[in-house]
């Protein structure tokens, strides 16, 4: 009987060639669309850190004056001034805790045939590598005793180290950064994590690596440059370890959830010790947020992309609607031919079933070439020269959510039709004709 | 012709009538406001940078020498790169419109007093207003006396000594609304600064909220720091070859430094707005498509009805009524249709622009779109439907004899 029905929809196909072309058209389209933007989405909204996102935390304190009025932009910021950063740094409350800064230095390679290029890095302090387990290819990172006596010590990552030293061993050679040699002290096994979460959150933050890490004290005396928004308020002092600029960013690792409450109770306890001192003149309100939490409240994923994903998912409803409307009045065209079946004994479910078939051919004939044109459309975004684009495949749950999608809006868009043209009473239709 | 059959036949296809009103309606919604978005981002789009845009070529140079004398440095250097063939003149300069190096001040009025406004300093060395070819409404350009070094190294403090400022129009209405900003003193850090110039644009390297983009100060300070931006100003065929040969200039002036970001400033302007272009893209295309599955939703159906009406039709053509008749009915029905998918349309419009001001800060929906989404949708309906309706004018009254 199935093979019956397929070849009656067949048929059916036949005679409206045109129409049944752009019915599948239009249903691929907006599947396809719709599964390019979720999929997008999708990897740009992945864990950066399987398995230790859920022990790292951002702790947020505001030492900022009252009278600097906050614009309508609410993304929490999480920059700390350089006295706040090393107090908690000092005080080690946490698991593990480092204080770090984006910065982007000159390298100078020994070999001449290289010449000086710039390459961005992070500074950072000793806890930094174990905190957020980056993977060594060789050797290990610094310990709190090195960042004491700012060391001049770097870990590579791996790119650099092989532009700088091809496959030759690397330990305990030198590397110049501007003006000074850092002694290599680890390597690291090609980490990219994306995004890259532990930076100041902007454009950049999908995209290339960070290819160096050194010591935030010793960058911070040999007065590097850091790359980041900085924000001053009051007069006077050195910007960078005054404590009236913000522009460190600080993680703390905390592997239960007692141990993440206590850790806040710190924080006000500190707000509320510095107010004594004069400083943090704002109401405590001390908060902590976990990394996935951190990384959608600085909408780590563009506002463009949400937009273009629900233009998707619209644009996929109306798509839906309008077969729903032909197939709908299609059906209802066959209302003789459905009362002739159903008049020689057809049950409602047969004519059902017959219909059925035939709106869930378009479906998926819809899907499949959603599935093609997704890939065209991921194609395409990873030909745009945004960070994330690299990242724009198709996993298995990706292409299992597309058929699922193509399998919903072909039922969705079949069976009201189906079910309006089954109920027709077949006296009343055998009378007009 | 009346209404009242069409309205009777309709209410036979209810389910189906209804469906494509509700597709017209969402479709209307959807289109109007991402018009609104269109016309929006192409406005960005076409902001003034203020400067002479198709004249100009950059480069960044970092000097990596031990104990560099920058300000030496960016002279030897200006005078080598004024030497080139074609360059008209050149300067060394901290930021530019888009390239995202921003130095914000908050501007009071007052010593130690509240900001009204935050502006980007822009510092260069003597002739950058010519050389940008910024457009001075009000005032006079910098005298050489004027001139400090920026004090990039000991925290930026030329600021504090610096006497005197250019700003833009945009700025000087912000801080002194109603009134000539010429020669008023604002205070961008500690000490007082006194305007003596006003040019018209000068957009901010990054991008700020749409009505501060233009908030700038132009204050003579000399960079002094080891990294500078060289802007050279040249006729618009010569500027690749100019770019060429400043890099050599400058490398064979002094080795030992990294260039950067050699490139025209059309092309600065271009990569800044490159993800605003591919989104006004995607959302033109967005736009059409639905109008298109809309317009095609529409022919389908009308065909779907002519061929199940052919009977009746073949009837009332038997009975009298015209082709011309025929073909009204048709075009009216559509009508009635559109109208009521657009009423329906403009209120899912509003409530999904109130959706995107809650969360995209998008501003209000102006009447206008509604107006033009309506006609626009009337407009497709009426086209969409009359191939179906000129098939149903040229059914032959003889089908009335034919049975089913």
């Amino acid at each position: 009987m199935l093979g019956y029905y397929c070849l009656l929809a067949l048929y059916s196909f036949k005679r409206n060639r045109i129409i049944t072309a752009l019915m599948v058209l239009a249903i691929g389209l907006g599947i396809g669309a719709s599964m390019t933007m979720i999929t997008v989405l999708h990897v740009m909204s992945g864990d950066p850190l399987p398995g230790r996102s859920t022990q790292l935390y951002v702790p947020v304190i505001d030492p900022h004056p009252v009278s600097n009025a906050k614009t309508k932009d609410t993304t929490p910021d999480a920059a700390m001034t350089w006295t706040d950063a090393m107090y908690l740094l000092h005080a080690a409350r946490a698991d593990r805790q480092a204080a770090m800064a984006a910065g982007t230095l000159p390298v100078q390679p020994t070999q001449a045939a290289l010449h000086p290029f710039f390459e961005a890095g992070h500074y950072v302090t000793a806890d930094f590598f174990p905190m957020f387990g980056t993977p060594f290819r060789a050797g290990s990172g610094w310990n709190a005793q090195d960042d004491q006596s700012r060391a001049r010590v770097v870990v590579l990552n791996a790119d650099l180290n092989r532009k700088l030293f091809g496959s030759a061993p690397s330990i305990g050679r030198n590397v110049r950064l501007k003006n000074t040699d850092f002694r290599v002290v680890g390597v690291l096994d090609d980490w990219q994590p994306q995004p890259i979460f532990y930076a100041q959150i902007d454009n950049a933050a999908f995209g290339s690596t960070d290819q160096f890490f050194i010591p935030l004290q010793t960058a911070q005396e040999l007065n590097f440059d850091f790359s980041g928004r900085m924000w001053c308020w009051d007069n006077g002092g050195d910007g960078r370890a005054s404590d009236h600029c913000t522009w460190l960013q600080f993680w703390v690792e905390l592997d239960s959830p007692a141990k993440a409450h206590a850790y806040r109770d710190f924080l006000t306890g500190y707000w509320r010790d510095q107010q004594a001192h004069g400083r943090f003149p704002r109401l405590p309100d001390a908060k902590l947020f976990g990394l996935m939490d951190w990384l959608s409240n600085q909408h780590v994923v563009p506002g463009d992309l949400r937009l273009q994903l629900w233009l998707a998912l619209g644009f996929l409803g109306v798509c839906m609607l309008n077969i729903v409307g032909l197939l709908l009045a299609k059906f209802l065209r066959r209302g003789g031919e459905i009362s002739v079946r159903r008049a020689l004994g057809a049950r409602r479910r047969d004519v059902f079933l017959q219909l059925g078939i035939e709106a869930g051919a378009i479906g998926l004939a819809g899907g499949a070439l959603g599935l093609g044109i997704a890939e065209l459309g991921l194609w395409s975004v990873r030909h745009r020269p945004d960070g994330y684009a690299h990242l724009a495949q198709m996993d298995f749950s990706m292409l299992l959510g597309t058929f699922l999608l193509a399998i919903v809006a072909g039922a969705c868009s079949g069976l009201v039709p189906a079910w309006r043209a089954c109920n027709v009473t077949p006296a009343l239709q055998l009378k007009t004709q | 012709m009346s209404l009242p059959p069409i309205v009777a036949s309709l209410t036979r296809h209810k389910l189906t009538a209804l469906l494509l009103m509700l597709q017209v309606g969402f479709t209307c919604a959807i289109v109007c406001n991402v018009a609104f978005m269109i016309v929006d981002r192409v406005q960005q789009l076409r902001q003034p940078s203020g400067v002479a845009e198709n004249e100009l070529v950059l480069i960044d140079s970092t000097d990596l020498d031990e104990n560099a004398q920058p300000l030496v440095r960016h002279d030897a250097d200006l005078a080598a790169l004024r030497a080139i063939s074609g360059v008209k003149s050149a300067a060394a300069v901290d930021a530019m419109p888009f390239n995202h190096r921003d130095w914000s001040n908050g501007i009071a009025l007052v010593q130690d007093g509240p900001a009204p406004a935050t502006a980007t300093a822009f510092n260069g060395t003597p002739g950058e207003l010519a050389t940008l070819g910024l457009h001075l409404i009000e005032g006079r350009d910098f005298l050489p006396d004027e001139y400090v070094p920026l004090g990039s190294a000991h925290d930026w403090n030329g600021i504090d000594r610096v006497p005197v400022t250019i700003v833009t129009r945009a700025l000087a209405n912000k801080l002194f609304p109603g009134q000539d900003a010429l020669g008023k003193a604002i205070y961008p850090d500690e000490k007082p600064v006194r305007i003596v110039g006003v040019v018209d644009h000068l957009r901010r390297p990054q991008a700020h909220e749409s009505a501060d983009n233009d908030d700038a100060t132009l204050f003579p300070m000399l960079p002094d720091a080891n990294d500078v931006t060289y802007v050279l100003r040249t006729d618009p065929q010569d500027r690749e070859r100019v770019l060429k040969q400043a890099t050599d200039v400058l490398n064979h002036l002094h080795a030992n430094r990294i260039l950067r970001h050699a490139q025209t400033f059309e092309q600065l302007r271009a990569d800044f707005f490159h993800r605003s272009r591919t989104m006004i893209a995607l959302l033109v295309a967005a736009a059409l498509g639905l109008l298109v599955v809309t317009a095609l939703g529409i022919a389908g159906l009308a065909s779907f009805w002519v061929q199940q009406r052919r009977r009746s039709i073949g009837i009332r053509r038997a009975v009298g009524a015209t082709r011309r008749d025929i073909l009204r009915y048709f075009q009216w029905e559509n009508f009635l249709i559109v109208s009521i998918g657009v009423a329906l349309g403009t209120v899912l419009a509003y409530g999904l622009n109130m959706l995107l001001m809650l969360h995209d800060e998008q501003p209000r929906l102006p009447l206008l779109y509604l107006a033009i989404g309506a006609l626009a949708l009337w407009l497709l309906g009426q086209l969409a439907v009359l191939g179906p309706a000129l098939r149903a004018a040229s059914v032959p009254p003889v089908v009335a004899t034919r049975s089913g």
